[in-house]
């Protein structure tokens, strides 16, 4: 439970600390392996030294004779022990369809082979490093350019309109690129740890989650359980970043080794192994073409993407449906298709399908305003709409522009030389780019439970995630709002099955969703005080409309100045507590939704989904790169996002969000990249040490500014999610802000510094 | 990680007690050799902890003669120490820019020079070939992910580049090592003390399996106070180098009289480039001077596909950091 510390008056918009950031600071918060159980067992996996092929023969013998070991699990352990729990995109829980340890085949490297199961984590990763697993290889394949890729068109509802190819003919002005983006891992700091405990036939899950109830509903249906056995707790998660959303295969299995140990068993995945039992973010390729006008206006955009995915799974994020719903245009194609290949299966990474696409169409926006000679935010204004171009459909609010303005004013963007490598600062070459951000405003089904005591406490129960976005201080805050009471009355419990359903911490839309519900939940409480005290024969709000009462500054209040304190009519109304359950299913969305909500299949509705109307957040991001002259380091000393989100419920955590996501973008444009070898198929650099993320060093000045948005048909609160708006735009405004240093256009991510090293005139 | 004994020295002679056959190794801050030994890379039955004999290899000298490290000096301790910022700037910045606080902390003098490649195929002992870690098994970086190895000092059998920073700073100023050892203490050029591959990518250094380096003596030469280490990187700190020069210049009149250069990031051992440093000799050190030494030092270099950029990365490294060291104030 986490208990607010803060000030009286705090309620939705209110920029306040995060309220369990003081559990965090000093370690009380208890994260999934924290949990202590009694006299566990400790497993460690051991997986595929290849990428393809078949299991030719175990050699355990060794491995058995370590002193402590308990078990060695293995395919033919586990068989068929572990059933089909689907795969998320197909209406299933797993990110991906292959069942741990159900065959001797190996589709991917890093394919968790056996389980090695001790007294001690010593023993249990000896065991592992002494286990001989030989393999009968097949050439494997690893993606883009390697033979034996299969290609699947992934055409369903590409969006389309008018003739695209006409229009690029007769186009005055075209750009065509390619561009490419690289396999990127989430590396959450939380490794993948997961702890299981059987009581009798009930089973206990402590595990990182973005979905709890889609690991119960997910572990149930593995495991032939009714998912009321299963309980799933997971109060903190060190990150997340969409690696936790779908269930991963690991978590049967430490289930199946505890029943047949009799005996808790823990689990800490090593760094390297999380790269493999669990997702990433697809290798994607796009060539974007676009047609414009003298003037700059768009006439025809055309792009098509390419991402690769495993052998068995067809994941795909195609993020055209973003790209195509930017900018005013009357001739729009699109297309994507994936490769599979011998790779374990891609999954969502903040902000799946606008990272790569939108890094592809904001790098050819600014080659379009070169060509043009224009200056690129005056490309965007001419190209604003207030509908988006493909359905027609009005945005609800779209403040694209004014960011932009205002962008330009604090960044200083008047006074940049459009020249590339006309500003530089002694040995360093520096560049302005910038680029459009945008997000889709995701909302799903919901429920809370809100209990107000005797006491005039408040707790707020519901089985949300807070994955370090700040959830706990969100739906805190809403709470204090709507029930009148300062944030220290409110008490936050979220992450664990025995509360009611709320959706997969993903999509952004927690804060939408969870809010909504939440306010909604105090309304009943609301309601149920005023009807009870509005009904006694005594008091000061005897016979007065239940409707007219409100809830403020710890007081009900009614007409004429009639108040009193929250206690004290809690006192009179009721021997007990006050609970109200709630539940929100959004407009767009049928009743049964809520059906498929406890069934931890939690439909989201959004973005251009929506029949009347599209919702999206917008912002702009203006970055300052700084490349050395000779030998082309780049560092970025400077970022700037300007977003507008609709109602800000947690002004702290909000910026934190969008801050965290303009350095996230950094990385990803500058950093980040899973080397692959590729004629193995293997991943080369696993671990932190050679997978690089920005150090504090790397890290200026990062300013975030969020402008005043309402948006009342986005839901009733008027909520856009955030928590993935800041890193979209980032990755094309670095490569922009780089062609501007150097005049070199970087187009395929990341850009290091041996892409920069062909211009020898420094 | 394997079992091992593990035993704790409180005299030098006691290192090498009990070390006879198998495979003893000597822990000092254990940030290399922890690392590997949880990864299996290393798996040394003995591990004979050595940092009770800091009091006779913890100390750092300076005199008119020159610089004195003891092999148990601290990383942040030699980076941070004033007289050697001043008079040995080369030594003191390649230490300030490796690794990070914490580990400079625990490293010490000793174990850095000795610290393992970051090849990922020698660190991962999921890969069936690495000649430096199963000699003879093949190397997989030849065709495999090579963006970060050497394109200096590389064979057939292995591309595996040296890691380090400090190494180069004490080639450029000519130092010595000092070894003790069951036989006896000995004295060599530090430059002397690793190996390129060659065919045994597995034998890195002149020491044998029981000797322990003591220290480091770094001669007062004229050229260490115009020296300076430049190391070229992906991030801003706490990363290896893609390139980086070590570089000590005497110069008089305008005109060089004698230049010591070492590469890193770009070789697979510390790696002095003596046609660089003779293209310098009596030369105006100028753009045209440092480009000629610069392609001098990378006359021999052998690429891959991925390592293809390193030669030119180098070059450039190494030009800025000679124009650099011309304007140093001495």
């Amino acid at each position: 439970m986490v208990m607010a510390k803060t000030d009286a008056t705090a309620g939705i918009g209110s920029d306040v600390a995060r309220i369990d950031g003081r559990l965090k600071v000093t370690g009380e918060a208890r994260y999934g392996s924290d949990f202590a159980v009694p006299n566990p067992a400790y497993a460690v996996f051991k997986t595929s030294a290849i990428a393809r092929g078949r299991i030719a023969a175990i050699d355990d013998g060794a491995a058995r004779s370590v002193p402590g070991v308990l078990d060695i699990l293995t395919y033919r352990d586990v068989g068929d022990e572990v059933g089909e729990a689907g795969f998320f995109a197909s209406g299933g829980y797993a990110g991906t369809t292959i069942r741990p340890l159900a065959s001797d085949r190996i589709w991917h490297d890093g394919q968790i082979v056996a389980v090695v199961l001790a007294d001690s984590f010593e023993a249990a990763r000896e065991a592992a490093h002494r286990l001989v697993v030989d393999y009968a290889a097949e050439p494997p394949a690893a993606g883009f350019d390697g033979p034996g890729v299969e290609e699947e068109d992934a055409k369903k509802d590409d969006p389309a309109k008018g003739d695209a190819e006409r229009a690029l003919r007769e186009a005055a002005v075209m750009v065509e690129a390619d561009y490419a983006t690289p396999t990127q891992h989430h590396n959450p700091i939380e490794l993948f740890t997961t702890t299981c405990a059987w009581t009798g036939d009930r089973l206990t899950i402590w595990e990182p989650s973005q979905n709890v109830y889609g690991i119960r509903n997910g572990v149930a249906k593995q495991l032939s359980l009714d998912p009321e056995q299963v309980r799933v707790v997971s109060p903190y998660v060190g990150g997340a970043f969409g690696s936790r959303g779908s269930l991963t295969q690991r978590t049967a299995l430490i289930a199946l080794a505890a029943k047949r140990l009799n005996r808790p068993v823990k689990l800490m995945a090593t760094r390297d192994q999380g790269y493999t039992i669990a997702t990433y973010r697809a290798e994607t390729r796009h060539r974007v073409r676009l047609g414009a006008d003298a003037q700059g206006r768009l006439q025809a955009l055309s792009h098509e993407g390419w991402e690769v995915t495993s052998r068995p799974d067809s994941y795909k994020v195609a993020g055209t449906s973003a790209t195509t719903r930017v900018y005013a245009c009357s001739n729009i194609a699109s297309e994507v298709t994936i490769l599979h290949a011998d790779r374990n299966t891609p999954g969502f990474m903040r902000s799946p399908p606008e990272v790569p696409y939108v890094f592809a169409l904001e790098s050819a926006m600014d080659e379009l305003a070169v060509k043009l000679g224009m200056d690129p935010i005056e490309l965007r204004r001419i190209n604003d709409t207030d509908v988006e171009p493909v359905g027609g459909k009005p945005f609800t609010t779209r403040s694209l522009m004014k960011c932009f303005d205002a962008g330009a004013k604090a960044f200083g963007w008047s006074e940049r030389d459009p020249t590339p490598g006309s500003m530089r600062d002694g040995d360093w070459l520096v560049g302005w780019g910038c680029a459009t951000t945008l997000y889709p405003t995701h909302i799903a089904p919901a429920t809370a439970r809100v209990t107000l005591t005797p006491a005039g406490k408040a707790i707020v129960r519901t089985a949300a995630h807070d994955i370090g976005t700040g959830a706990y201080t969100a739906i805190a805050l809403t709470a204090a709002d709507r029930l009148g009471l300062p944030l220290d009355r409110i008490a936050v419990e979220i992450g664990d099955t025995n509360f009611p359903p709320a959706p997969v911490a993903g999509g952004s839309n927690t804060t939408a969703s969870v809010c909504n519900v939440v306010a909604k939940a105090c309304e009943q409480v609301r309601g149920q005080l005023a009807s009870a005290v509005t009904a006694a024969g005594d008091g000061p709000f005897a016979g007065s409309d239940p409707n007219a009462l409100i809830l403020a500054e710890g007081e009900l209040r009614g007409p004429g100045n009639a108040s009193e304190a929250i206690g004290d009519a809690m006192a009179r109304a009721s021997s007990g507590a006050i609970e109200a359950y709630a539940e929100n299913v959004p407009d767009g969305l049928q009743q049964k939704a809520l059906g498929q909500l406890y069934q931890g299949l939690p439909a989201l509705t959004g973005g251009a989904q929506m029949e009347d109307r599209a919702q999206f957040a917008f912002g702009a991001e203006f970055i300052e790169v700084r490349v050395n002259a000779r030998t082309r380091e780049i560092r970025c000393p400077r970022a700037l996002g300007v977003f507008a989100a609709g109602q800000i419920v947690s002004r702290r955590t909000a910026e934190s969000q969008l801050i965290g996501g303009l350095i996230w973008g950094m990385s990803s444009a500058l950093h980040e990249v899973t080397e692959i070898d590729r004629g193995a198929a293997r991943y080369y650099n696993d671990d932190l040490a050679e997978y690089l993320i920005p150090v504090n060093a790397d890290i200026g000045k990062v300013e975030v500014m969020i402008l005043p948005e309402d948006d009342e048909q986005v839901n009733a609160l008027g909520i856009k999610g955030l928590g993935e708006l800041g890193n979209v735009g980032t990755n094309a405004a670095i490569a922009n802000a780089v062609y501007h240093a150097t005049g070199v256009r970087i187009r395929s991510l990341p850009i290091r510094i041996e892409k920069l090293l062909g211009d020898r005139s420094a | 990680m394997r079992p091992f004994v593990y035993a704790r020295a409180e005299a030098p002679e006691e290192a090498f007690a009990g070390t006879e056959g198998g495979h003893p190794a000597f822990l000092a801050g254990g940030t290399t050799l922890l690392d590997l030994m949880k990864l299996d890379v290393m798996r040394p039955d003995r591990v004979v902890d050595i940092n009770d004999l800091a009091q006779e290899y913890g100390a750092i000298r300076i005199d008119d003669r020159g610089l004195e490290l003891g092999a148990l000096v601290r990383m942040s301790e030699a980076a941070e120490h004033p007289d050697i910022v001043a008079g040995y700037p080369v030594i003191a910045q390649s230490l300030q820019l490796a690794a990070s606080t914490q580990l400079r902390n625990m490293a010490t003098l000793g174990g850095n020079v000795l610290q393992r490649t970051r090849c990922a195929y020698f660190r991962d002992t999921s890969w069936a070939a690495c000649n430096k870690r199963v000699p003879g098994s093949g190397c997989a970086a030849m065709d495999g992910v090579n963006r970060k190895h050497a394109v200096l000092g590389t064979s057939n059998a292995c591309i595996a580049t040296y890691p380090g920073d400090f190494a180069q700073a004490l080639i450029a100023l000519d130092a010595t090592v000092d070894v003790a050892g069951p036989a006896g203490r000995r004295a060599l050029p530090f430059a002397e003390l690793h190996r390129a591959p060659g065919d045994s990518p597995e034998v890195e250094t002149a020491l044998g399996p029981h000797d322990l380096i003591t220290g480091f003596r770094v001669p007062a030469l004229p050229w260490a106070r115009r020296s300076l280490y430049l190391k070229v990187r992906d991030r801003e700190s706490y990363d290896f180098a893609l390139a980086s020069a070590a570089v000590a210049v005497d110069v008089e009149d305008g005109l060089v009289r004698e230049a010591r250069i070492a590469l890193g990031g770009v070789a697979t051992k510390p790696w002095r480039a003596r046609q660089a440093e003779a293209a310098l000799k009596g030369r105006t050190l100028d753009e045209n001077a440092a480009e000629t030494a610069a392609s001098a030092a990378f006359a021999d270099a052998e690429t891959r596909d991925g390592n293809a950029y390193k030669p030119e990365l180098g070059r450039r490294t190494l030009v800025r950091a000679l124009l650099q060291a011309a304007t140093m104030r001495v």
